[in-house]
């Protein structure tokens, strides 16, 4: 079993680390939706796989978040990509494949992948 | 339709997180030799009425405005009702909400708990200001993962510091395989 002695021995060895992220208002958020809908089109393996590669490519000021029903249902997993100053991007019908090339294309590289966005799935 | 129970699970959970929960507990049990597996899910978001109680298990009924149909209990509620097994929802406004559901284990259609690590994980990580207390029990081993004492510890290091990510995604996943002993239920 895995104890909390670990996560204590995690916390001390911070201690001497400055300016650990908390909230702010330059974050990016990365929101999933997970009402009913998006759960059962897929929504959760997106979110973890969207919050394990955030974790995994070390990106800075990212947060991962979730959100409710917003009436698109047909549309669902929606992930919603909103940077401070930016309009927020809405990419749907997701799966953690296209997770992936959101967080390399849009995310780091700040190009929007068109092809996922809500924009291009109702033309 | 939701295949896992651990998807009903996070289903039921945001709705506590719509209903403005800070304290969510979720706890799952397995008991072989009683041959049940009861799942309980209690909030102290602002809870329902009376009148909302007897609605909720109707699936023509929701309050929110995005869509017209709320499926999530009903879909726990039918889960528990095929295996022979019992749903309650009690709930006291501004107080409490407690969901209860119980399954015959062994019924062959009772649907699998599945991923339960990764709903947990993710509630935990998209919601940082909400704390979870998440009980897991398997005859007679069990662990729990409460945010509230991990804040205790961590301080003002956030749950999202890489490092205390990765610990809480290997703290669930190893804590829970060893207490199923690697079985998949």
């Amino acid at each position: 079993m895995k104890s909390l002695e670990e996560l204590k021995a995690i916390r001390e060895s911070m201690q001497a680390q400055m300016g650990l992220r908390g909230e702010d208002s330059n974050q990016t958020r990365i929101v999933v939706g997970m009402a009913t809908c998006g759960i059962a089109s897929g929504a959760r393996p997106v979110l973890t796989t969207l919050a394990n590669t955030v974790l995994e490519k070390g990106l800075s000021n990212i947060m991962v978040t979730q959100t409710g029903c917003i009436g698109l249902c047909q549309y669902e997993p929606i992930v919603e990509v909103i940077e401070p100053g930016k309009d927020k991007v809405t990419y749907v019908k997701m799966t953690p494949e296209k997770a992936l090339e959101v967080i390399d294309q849009h995310i780091i590289r700040g190009q929007i992948v068109k092809k996922y966005t809500i924009s291009e799935e109702i033309e | 339709m939701l295949t896992e129970l651990s998807l009903n699970i996070l289903d039921v959970a945001n709705n506590s997180i719509r209903a403005g929960a800070s304290l969510i507990i979720i706890e799952v049990a397995i008991h072989n030799d009683e041959d049940t597996l009861t799942i309980k899910i209690i909030d102290n978001g602002h809870g329902m009425t009376k009148e909302q109680l007897t609605q909720v298990e109707d699936p023509f009924f929701t309050t929110r405005s995005t869509r017209d149909v709320g499926l999530g209990i009903p879909f726990l509620k039918q889960a528990a009702k095929i295996t022979g097994g019992c749903f309650t929802i009690e709930s006291i406004p501004n107080e409490h909400t407690s969901v209860y559901a119980s399954f015959c284990l062994s019924h062959i259609d009772r649907m699998p708990l599945g991923d339960l690590s990764s709903t947990i994980y993710s509630l935990v990580m998209a919601n940082p200001k909400i704390d979870f207390s998440f009980v897991f029990q398997c005859d007679d081993k069990e662990f729990t993962l409460d945010t509230r004492r991990f804040r205790e510890i961590l301080g003002d290091v956030p749950f999202n510091t890489p490092t205390v990510s990765e610990f809480i995604r290997d703290y669930l996943i190893e804590n829970y395989n060893e207490t199923t002993g690697g079985y998949s239920f």
